[in-house]
């Protein structure tokens, strides 16, 4: 029997010397700290660069448009290339077609009434769930609302966009829009849900695809942190002869309000960037308001994506640097969006919320 | 949770309501049956619109389903959709090997090395990173990779705008699964003297190689799914993809769903709804074998 002292143990990391300069690095690499720090560093700081060049190609791209639609960019409700036959002409050293004119106004709109409308749909409906599985319905059926959810969040958008203007659309304009449009009054604000109801498309059928599209992230969210509240507060509420109702609406709900406003406004900052969903169900409208809650509109993502091709026939550029106008004002809505919700959250309930689409 | 324990004025927590007396409280009775029911609408209302659109996918698709879609490439009219088949596997094999090495390295860094602020600065920039619009990415991409770089509609940079997509998932879930690691692993892998390359690779990585499994399943599922970053930064063509990294446009499944739905020809319109279809297959295979990772590893974990 052989006894080993501590300095004898034929661990690899004591094979002796290194014979040669190739095993010295390989030696290097495989037993410091600092090769595989420095190697993983270096991948760490691959988002925060992206997001950085990101921001940079926006800017870069953009300031000419600055320039040139001013602040009444904001405003505006003109969708105007400009004349692309007469000569490009300079105004503040910008070049651009004659007449050009862009206005984002009506695009803002469409982008936060469709949002809206989808945060109003999907946020009740997310916690109603989240407070069945929770706390009412047996494992399995929680498993399999679960399993529902899950294959929500990995449905493509465009497959939601062809269920949306070949589907849900047509029967939601045809069989429920005209029982309101016909019989709303016609008086101020309420006159806004009454009127012409476009076939298939429009900012309801929009607004409710995007709402299916956000349930997972909200409700997904909404359970883990239902699943988080204490034990002790919910027995005290039980032992004071609550219901198991009055329970989770008088403990559980309140002791999450902070996270569940988290979860719906990271549910409404996935629904300002949604893109090809609802540009398939939007109607495309450029320059326009919608006329009523059934009227065809765009959202800033939607147009983005649809006239890039377009904004190619416009030899000075000037629309596609318009088009990264648009692209930094989408960008700064839903980083707002999306810091706000995550300090809150931290904040408030000490839990991190998930990245993107939940679950 | 179950929770129901008798009390002297009868079941707490499972049953509606009594007063003091034990008689029926008929206000309390009827707020809990109407907030009950408003959540079992609610879960109706989740799974209605799943059921409904994977039925509307699979009742247009299936009449018209022919098996030489998998193995024909899509015509001006028609024809089949073997080209966005492998067009898609390929993006989706790219973005495996480009994301998954980066965000892989990035969770392991955020997960052993980074604190305090740089960790803080690190964490909130992927969150951030992850919350802009892909339509933004693409806008991106198509601006400084496929016009800048001139390297035109290409593989290389439909890579690149998806990897910058999905590496915030893949590194979340690298982080949070390095992290439920127990530390007497760590400990002991560090008390035999083992190098922590080696430590990490044969002890702390196999520990969380579900959790980062599903964090990559999860972002090749996204990678399937996306249009908007791929539409000006892939192309589309309708010949099989080649293997150049730059100068050649790619076809892949969502493009065709897009854009034949509303095509004059009904060949193309047919393809649009088998294209829905196999992109719903893919995804539910993804699901699946997430679930079958979690599932087959769990069996044989400690519970702690």
């Amino acid at each position: 029997m052989t006894l080993t002292t501590p300095d004898q143990v034929p661990v690899d990391t004591m094979g002796g010397r290194p014979r040669n300069s190739l095993q010295r690095v390989w030696r290097w690499f495989t037993q410091e700290t600092a090769a595989l720090r420095g190697i993983t560093a270096l991948a760490a700081i691959v988002p925060l660069a992206a997001l950085v060049a990101i921001l940079a190609v926006l800017a870069f791209k953009a300031a000419p448009a600055l320039r040139y639609n001013g602040f009444g960019f904001l405003t505006r409700t003109d969708w105007r290339p400009g004349s692309t036959y007469a000569n490009a002409v300079k105004t503040d050293g910008v070049l651009h077609p004659v007449g050009a004119l862009y206005g984002a106004l009506p695009l803002i709109v469409g982008t936060l009434a469709s949002s809206a409308i989808a945060v109003l749909f999907a946020v009740p409906v997310s916690i109603g769930a989240a407070l069945a599985v929770v706390e009412k319905l047996p494992p399995r059926i929680s498993n399999g609302v679960g399993i529902f959810m899950e294959v929500l969040a990995g449905i493509p958008s465009v497959v939601f966009g062809l269920w949306g203007i070949l589907t849900f659309g047509p029967w939601l304009s045809r069989d429920i829009d005209p029982i309101f449009a016909n019989h709303f009054p016609d008086v101020p604000v309420l006159s806004f849900f009454r009127g012409y109801v476009p076939d298939g498309e429009g900012l309801l059928s929009a607004g409710l695809v995007l709402g299916v599209m956000i349930i997972p992230i909200v409700a997904a969210t909404t359970r883990d942190l239902l699943r988080q509240v204490p034990r002790l507060p919910k027995e005290g509420a039980l032992a004071l002869g609550m219901n198991d109702f009055e329970m989770a609406r008088k403990v559980s709900l309140p002791w999450i309000r902070a996270g569940i406003i988290g979860a719906s406004v990271l549910g409404l900052a996935r629904a300002l960037g949604e893109t090809i969903a609802v540009a398939m169900v939007s109607g495309s409208a450029l320059a326009t308001m919608p006329v009523n809650i059934f009227g065809t509109f765009g959202t800033i993502a939607s147009t983005i994506v649809q006239q890039l091709d377009g904004s190619l026939g416009d030899g000075t550029g000037f629309e596609l640097r318009t088009l990264a106008e648009f692209s930094l004002v989408l960008a700064v809505i839903t980083l707002a969006a999306n810091v706000g919700a995550r300090l809150l959250v931290r904040r408030v309930a000490g839990t991190a919320l998930p990245v993107g689409r939940g679950v | 949770m179950n929770m129901a324990a008798t009390t002297p004025l009868g079941p707490a927590g499972d049953g509606p309501a009594l007063d003091l007396y034990g008689r029926p409280d008929w206000r309390r009775r009827a707020a809990y049956f109407a907030g009950w029911g408003s959540c079992l609408i609610a879960v109706a209302l989740v799974a209605i619109p799943i059921v409904w659109l994977l039925w509307g996918v699979i009742a247009r698709a299936v009449p018209v389903w022919r098996w030489s879609v998998l193995t024909e490439s899509t015509t001006a009219t028609g024809g089949g959709l073997a080209n966005e088949i492998v067009g898609t596997l390929l993006i989706v094999a790219g973005v495996a090997i480009l994301a998954g090495t980066i965000g892989i390295l990035s969770g392991i860094y955020l997960a052993e090395y980074a604190k305090g602020a740089i960790g803080t600065l690190l964490r909130s920039a992927s969150e951030v990173l992850a919350g802009i619009p892909s339509i933004v990415l693409g806008y991106v991409g198509y601006i400084a990779l496929v016009i800048a770089l001139y390297w035109q509609y290409s593989l290389a940079a439909a890579l690149i705008v998806l990897s910058a997509l999905t590496v915030p998932y893949i590194a979340k879930a690298t982080e949070a699964a390095l992290r439920q690691v127990p530390t007497p692993y760590r400990e002991g892998a560090d008390a035999l003297g083992m190098s922590p390359l080696r430590s990490l690779g044969r002890i702390t990585i196999k520990a969380a190689l579900p959790g980062i499994t599903t964090g990559l399943l999860v972002a090749l599922a996204i990678s399937v799914g996306e249009t908007a970053p791929l539409l000006y930064t892939a192309g589309f063509t309708n010949s099989l993809p080649t293997l150049h990294l730059t100068h050649a446009p790619v076809g892949y499944l969502t493009y065709a769903v897009w854009t034949f739905y509303n095509s004059p020809f009904k060949g193309q319109q047919d393809l649009s709804f088998d294209a829905a279809l196999i992109l719903v297959v893919l995804v539910l295979v993804f699901i699946v074998a997430s679930r079958l990772v979690v599932g087959l590893t769990q069996r044989n974990t400690e519970k702690n």
